[in-house]
């Protein structure tokens, strides 16, 4: 950890050259480049539909870009065959904007899923993770109950007990506040925050959540029509010019997207 | 792209239009069996290169969700089909005078024919149906994603269990399904038609030899490698939505339907030609 950190700096964990997507005729993403800092967190902002999830899928290879790179340590990654994937993904925890808990396991058995994959971890291990993980979350008494007995914003913090089990390198979170009361949010938010403090976490958060992106962000990106059109801290999305941007941080909608409204 | 797509519709000429949709329609069919045969290779791939313990594990759990809870349905059918058979054979056998070997009948019928297909066909209905929304639903909310996050390969984890646990209970309940086919057919010939036990059991037993069973259980075996690999591709390649997944279902259904006749043919022909080979001096057992 501490070898690569020396040059963590100017490598970046992972990079995005000139990045298309399309799916048929829709036209994702249209030449994403994109550096991600090491034991930083990014938060990517934009509009509903714009592919911010797509985007997040391309760094593990669940979806391949069309043309393009992508980098993992200065590594091309996405034209690796799917088994030469497997050791990469181990660094990697996924927050699913859905959750993708398992429906036929139980909140204590999808925790363990991982771990049990890894193999060579005691039972008595992984149990104790289990514990930890879920206390971490709130939810410590949830153990043996079903996904589907749960909340949505329940299983979304299972789902990031799920994604922290390997204590992984770079943590991708797909909204981990949404559906969340703001108390339970903040707690989301402190512990983005101390994973990237205490445990060097490289964090990449896709939000809508203006206040969380403030608060967990030390760089800010936002996606517009298949590109990046910001990239930022804090302070610079807050000064920026760019009317679009300022009005997604603001969350005022355009004088086109109320017209809909008048024909009511 | 966009007129691309959409122009064997709008052409002007309507024999040009038709035989582009039915040259579209090709290209479609050709793809699909392409994209299924890669799917079906991928899975024998994984069966033979190391089963871990989960697989193994999710191996007993689908046996038993499938063939367990199978048992009462695939009997009831069998029981049935056995005793319809007798009902209509028995009254042709005794016009001419052979009522007592109405036995002979219902046995080959139900081992060779009847049994294996009602059985396949039952299954395809209750798992491929099941099969194909479970893991429909799977792809849909992001668990097979998931999966591969994990480094957990969604075929081998998923996948190989059904389609191991599917050839293996599909013979299992085509025996008792068999079993209980022979037994419907025995209470109406002798309990209603008032055939005598021995010659009913006797006429039975010549008509029946190993390769009556064998040819049973190789069909079976057969269907239960279609309904499964069928309803796991239908299952991974679906729709979003709701929608989608339920469009998977019915085609699903329809596609190991269609696919258990076609090879219950075939398999017919082939195994007939086999048994000609292996004792010419016999009459064809087709
Ligand atoms: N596998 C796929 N096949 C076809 N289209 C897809 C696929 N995945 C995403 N899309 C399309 O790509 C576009 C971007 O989707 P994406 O989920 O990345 O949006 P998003 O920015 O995450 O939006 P949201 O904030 O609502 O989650 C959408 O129009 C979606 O329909
Ligand atoms: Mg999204």
């Amino acid at each position: 950890m501490s070898i690569t950190s020396a040059n963590s700096s100017d490598v970046p964990v992972i990079r995005f050259e000139n990045v298309h997507k399309r799916f048929g005729s829709l036209v994702v993403l249209n030449g994403v480049d994109l550096d991600i800092p090491a034991d930083q967190t990014t938060v990517v902002i934009g509009p509903s539909g714009t592919g911010k999830s797509v985007l997040l899928k391309h760094i593990v290879g669940l979806l391949r870009p069309d043309s393009g790179h992508v980098y993992f340590h200065g590594r091309r990654i996405d034209n690796l065959p799917e088994k030469e994937f497997e050791p990469i993904r181990k660094r990697f925890g996924f927050l699913f904007q859905q959750s993708a808990l398992f429906d036929s396991m139980d909140v204590g058995e999808n925790i363990a899923f991982p771990l049990r994959q890894e193999g060579g971890i005691s039972e008595t291990q992984i149990i104790e993770t289990i514990h930890e993980k879920l206390s971490i979350v709130g939810l410590a008494a949830s153990e043996r109950k079903m996904p589907a007995d749960l909340s949505g914003g329940q299983r979304k913090r299972v789902a990031l007990a799920r994604a922290m089990a390997m204590n992984p390198e770079v943590l991708l979170y797909d909204e981990p506040t949404t559906g969340l009361d703001p108390i339970r949010a903040d707690v989301i938010n402190e512990l983005i925050l101390k994973l990237q403090k205490q445990f060097k976490v490289t964090g990449i958060v896709v939000t809508h959540d203006m206040a969380s992106a403030f608060k967990v962000a030390d760089h800010i990106v936002m996606l517009l029509h298949g590109k990046i059109v910001f990239r930022g801290t804090a302070d610079e999305i807050r000064t920026c010019p760019d009317p679009e941007v300022q009005r997604f941080i603001q969350g005022r909608a355009s004088e086109a997207e109320l017209g809909a409204l008048d024909r009511l | 792209m966009e007129h691309n797509q959409s122009w064997p519709m709008r052409a002007a000429n309507p024999i040009i239009g038709s035989v582009a949709a039915i040259g579209a329609w090709a290209i479609h069919a050709v793809q699909t069996m392409g994209d299924f045969g890669c799917f079906f290779l991928s899975i024998v791939y994984r069966t033979f290169t190391g089963l871990n313990r989960r697989t193994i594990r999710e191996l007993f759990i689908q046996m038993y969700e499938m063939g367990t809870l199978s048992i009462p349905v695939v009997m009831l059918g069998g029981g049935f089909i056995g005793a319809v058979l007798a009902v209509e054979a028995y009254p042709q056998f005794k016009a001419i005078g052979a009522g007592n070997r109405v036995g002979s009948v219902i046995v080959i019928s139900v081992v060779k024919q009847i049994g294996p297909v009602l059985t396949a066909v039952m299954l395809a209905g209750r798992l491929g149906g099941s099969m194909t929304a479970e893991l429909g639903t799977m792809r849909v909310t992001e668990q097979i994603d998931a999966l591969r996050v994990m480094a957990a390969d969604p075929v081998r984890t998923l996948v190989v269990p059904r389609v191991l646990a599917c050839i293996i209970m599909t013979p299992v309940l085509t025996v008792f399904s068999d079993s209980i086919g022979i037994l419907g057919g025995w209470l109406i010939s002798v309990g209603v038609e008032g055939v005598r036990n021995y010659p009913f059991w006797h006429y039975a037993q010549t008509g029946m030899d190993m390769f009556t069973v064998y040819v049973g259980l190789i069909k079976a075996f057969f269907f239960g490698l279609v309904i499964s690999t069928i309803a796991c591709y239908k299952g991974f390649r679906c729709g979003n939505g709701a929608q989608g997944v339920g469009r998977a279902c019915t085609e699903s259904f329809v596609a190991g339907f269609c696919v258990i006749l076609l090879a219950n043919f075939i398999l017919a022909v082939m195994l007939n030609n086999i048994y000609v080979m292996l004792w010419p001096n016999q009459p064809s057992i087709l």
